[in-house]
């Protein structure tokens, strides 16, 4: 059942990608990045107990912090000229 | 006992995987942003408490169970502090939702900052 969920995660963090890619505002790219981080933990956790070796939450944990300061230090430009163009792409 | 801690784990790893791939087609089927970001906090609050739960069930090692807490903790915390700080950001910088009915070129008011 861990592989199964496992699985799951993976096709979880390619719809994911294809938000973040294909994504019309900068903020879609944003969601989609922070929930791809958010999955890339719970990946790493499960990876952990199907290759049996659990110090592999340490790493979970380390990156459950990476990602929530990423996406906050995205957001310290929040009020940058490229986030007031009423969401659309500047290119 | 041990058969009951495999069904049960099982369960919620179920639960997990099935909030998990409901929020990915969610992500990717819904109009808007504010829709993309509710089917996200699925997601991020209730499938990752259950895949955590399910794996604590699986492991009997007290301090795996406390690393597991600890990334549920810091999950419970992060993920809707960073969806809180996005939303207002988008907010703040006039993204309309597309199923708002009212007229489009209306200014946030004032109120909602």
């Amino acid at each position: 059942m861990i592989i199964a969920a496992t699985l799951a995660i993976f096709v979880v963090m390619s719809m994911a990608i294809i938000r973040a890619i294909a994504g019309p505002t900068l903020y879609d790219r944003i969601l989609a990045v922070n929930m791809f981080g958010t999955k890339t933990v719970l990946l790493i956790s499960l990876l952990g107990f199907v290759m049996g070796r659990p110090e592999f939450l340490d790493i979970a944990i380390v990156y459950a912090l990476i990602n929530f300061i990423s996406v906050i230090g995205v957001l310290r430009y929040s009020d940058s000229a490229i986030f007031k163009h009423n969401g659309e792409d500047i290119e | 006992m041990d058969f009951l801690l495999n069904i049960s784990s099982s369960l919620c790893l179920l639960i997990g995987s099935f909030l998990c791939i409901s929020g990915g087609v969610g992500i990717l089927r819904f109009p808007d942003f504010y829709s993309r970001m509710h089917a996200v906090g699925v997601t991020e609050t209730l499938a990752t408490t259950m895949i955590l739960i399910g794996l604590m069930l699986q492991n009997p090692d007290a301090l795996v169970v406390l690393k597991l807490i600890l990334i549920l903790l810091l999950t419970l915390f992060i993920s809707p502090t960073a969806s809180h700080a996005l939303a207002k950001a988008a907010i703040q910088n006039n993204l309309r939702p597309k199923l708002d009915k009212r007229d489009n070129n209306e200014q946030v008011t004032s109120s909602n900052r």
